[in-house]
């Protein structure tokens, strides 16, 4: 075996340009297909994090008549919990309704939460410190939407539980930065206790937050998800993402894997003389199928040391500095962070030297395969077979 | 003689205070009059309604069936996106008809309370079908003048819970008995919409506003016109107008 390696290597360095074209376009797919997961592997951890920290908690009891992909299902999915259920939850009130900034209407979802809650990220501090009459926060998205700024006053108006319409002014204490669209876009928080005398649902809550105390328990009328059943929506687009970047890097690969294939069979047709005198000076075939096939694999290590020369400080640089995300992409609704940090992890790295490996193996051993069935005379001759 | 003068002209204040007093009609009175003109058994109304943007406006032309203030039918004639669709409304249930997904969709809860066709008109003002006297108290709070005519105002408040509109304040001519103007308001007394009619023609032997300008006051523009094209009152009606099958007709 050993000396199948020293044949086979001698054997690449001396095919010079050949081998390292070759060399070069694996090396270029290794590199891709690591970056391209550590980019969603990273964009992963950031979106569970930031959703945890500014949206989930550990986990959401919501009415069971409020639907949150439902719009017409906040009318009525509100409700009331016993005081002892309330242990280690913080409550927030949804309701519709619409700011005029500039003259335009603007629908909102008005949010209570309580003022005083540590789960989440928002910075709810302000609206307790706030001397304003209904103090709000907002996000930045929605600060650029209705060109709002803090220590702006805006028109609320928005209806009562009878459904009479109320309307005042709203003062915005503070602007805050999340990539959790979810809770910015289109989005206005103010302290609960205001919104239940706004909207004489005292006591009332859509959803609530659960803390890492909480034990849920069956209550009627309210149903809990965990964090698992909150992410499984985030889950399934990354699951989606990586399927989709699959197809480009499996092409790429693909076509790095056909010049290996090319090479071989090439070898294979070119090199009968050679194999010829392996098997007369004693090798069997299946030695010289090995052989070949370990110079057609030796091109994935080689791919392997080359991707690694160019590959860690770019990986290094970007794990610390992170990648750019354009501004548009942000808005699609869905935690993206302005930059993202690749993680390239152990399992990512192992499992794509594996594949490229592997696969470099299997398309090197398919074409040596016809040299067992060559005539070892007329391969010494070197006759075509 | 000085203490006289002066018991003299208070009684005589005293006097037409009473006499001007007398003068106010009830509110009660006022609306029921109003309402004589404004609300007929059946109508057939053929109208334009101009919806006027920031930049553009939009005219969308219906023709309209009703019976008393519980039945409504509505067949949007242009412009040739809304042609076909037509909305019926019974009781306080409102279906709307789209021809071009040949479907009939039942409006309920917030679906009500968006925009008709862009307007600043909810479905929800078109589905207020209760007398105004059952949900509000009115009090005829003074005089105006308005377009150079006398107007009783009118202030309604509710008393009810579930009115969309804390207050009302209804401009109502004083020989017309027709609404020149309404404000309506939110219950913290800010003014959210604004109705204005004018164009006032004698139909029959009624007083009817050919104009209504809708406003959302807290929006700029200039709100939505109502135009009156072609009115019929009390005209017979077939029974199946009123009906779910006549959507799809």
């Amino acid at each position: 075996m050993k000396l199948a390696f020293q044949l086979a290597y001698k054997n690449l360095i001396g095919a010079g340009l050949r081998t390292w074209l070759n060399v070069g376009v694996l090396a270029f797919s290794f590199i891709i297909i690591i970056f391209y997961n550590g980019l969603i592997d990273g964009w992963n951890d950031q979106a569970k994090h930031d959703s945890i920290a500014w949206e989930f908690g550990e986990g959401k009891l919501m009415h069971s008549d409020y639907d949150p992909f439902d719009p017409f299902t906040i009318l009525d999915g509100h409700g009331v919990l016993e005081n002892d259920q309330l242990n280690d939850l913080t409550p927030i009130l949804l309701r519709q309704a619409s700011i005029y900034p500039e003259g335009r209407m603007l629908s909102v979802a008005l949010k209570g939460i309580d003022a005083n809650q540590t789960i989440l990220e928002l910075p709810t501090a302000a609206l307790k410190n706030s001397t304003a009459e209904i103090p709000a926060i907002i996000g930045r998205n929605m600060a650029d939407a209705a060109n709002l700024k803090t220590g702006d006053n805006i028109l609320l108006r928005w209806r009562d539980k009878g459904g009479t319409f109320d309307a005042a002014k709203v003062t915005i204490v503070d602007v805050f930065e999340t990539n959790v669209p979810t809770v910015d876009a289109g989005q206005v928080w103010i302290p609960i206790k205001k919104m239940w005398e706004m909207t004489g649902l005292e006591n009332h809550a859509t959803f609530f937050i659960a803390n890492e105390k909480y034990q849920p328990s069956n209550i009627l009328d309210w149903k809990y998800q965990n964090q698992e059943m909150l992410l499984s929506d985030l889950n399934e687009i990354i699951a989606m993402k990586k399927v989709s970047g699959s197809i480009m890097y499996l092409l790429l690969l693909a076509i790095a894997l056909l010049a290996i294939f090319d090479t071989q069979v090439l070898s294979v047709f070119r090199r009968q003389k050679e194999i010829g005198t392996y098997i007369s000076l004693g090798m069997t075939r299946s030695q010289v199928v090995g052989l070949f096939t370990v110079e057609g694999s030796m091109y994935s290590f080689f791919a392997m040391i080359l991707g690694s020369i160019v590959g860690v400080p770019l990986f290094a640089y970007l794990a610390k500095t992170g990648i750019g995300m354009p501004a548009a992409s942000r808005d699609m609704g869905i935690p993206l962070a302005e930059r993202i940090f690749p993680v390239f992890s152990i399992q990512l790295i192992v499992g794509t030297i594996l594949l490229v490996v592997i696969a470099a193996t299997i398309v090197s051993f398919l074409p040596a395969r016809k040299i067992s069935k060559m005539n070892p005379v007329l391969a010494l001759k070197g006759k075509l077979q | 003689m000085k203490y006289l003068s002066i018991i003299l002209i208070i009684s005589l204040s005293w006097m037409s205070f009473n006499l001007e007093a007398q003068k106010i009609p009830d509110a009660l009175d006022i609306i029921e009059k109003v309402d004589a003109n404004m609300i007929s058994k059946t109508s057939i109304v053929e109208s334009k309604m101009v919806i006027q943007g920031r930049r553009k406006s939009r005219t969308v032309v219906s023709k309209g069936y009703s019976e008393g203030d519980k039945k409504s039918f509505t067949e949007y004639l242009a412009p040739a996106r809304e042609r076909g669709t037509k909305m019926l409304k019974l009781d306080d249930k409102l279906w709307i008809y789209s021809p071009s997904t040949d479907r009939t969709i039942q409006l309920s809860g917030h679906m009500l309370r968006q925009s008709v066709m862009g307007s600043d008109l909810s479905y929800e003002d078109m589905m207020e079908d209760r007398e105004l006297t059952d949900i509000y108290d009115a009090k005829v709070t003074g005089q105006d003048t308005l377009d150079g005519r006398k107007m009783w105002v009118l202030e309604l408040n509710a008393k009810v819970d579930d009115v969309s509109y804390a207050k009302r304040k209804m401009w109502v001519d004083q020989e017309r008995f027709v609404p020149l103007k309404e404000d309506l308001f939110a219950k913290s007394g800010e003014l959210l919409k604004r109705i204005k009619m004018s164009d006032f023609e004698k139909m029959d032997d009624r007083w009817y506003p050919k104009k209504m300008n809708f406003k959302d006051m807290l929006k700029s523009g200039k709100g939505t016109d109502f135009i009156v094209v072609k009115m019929e009152f009390d005209p017979e009606i077939p029974a199946y107008i009123f009906s779910k099958a006549s959507l799809k007709k």
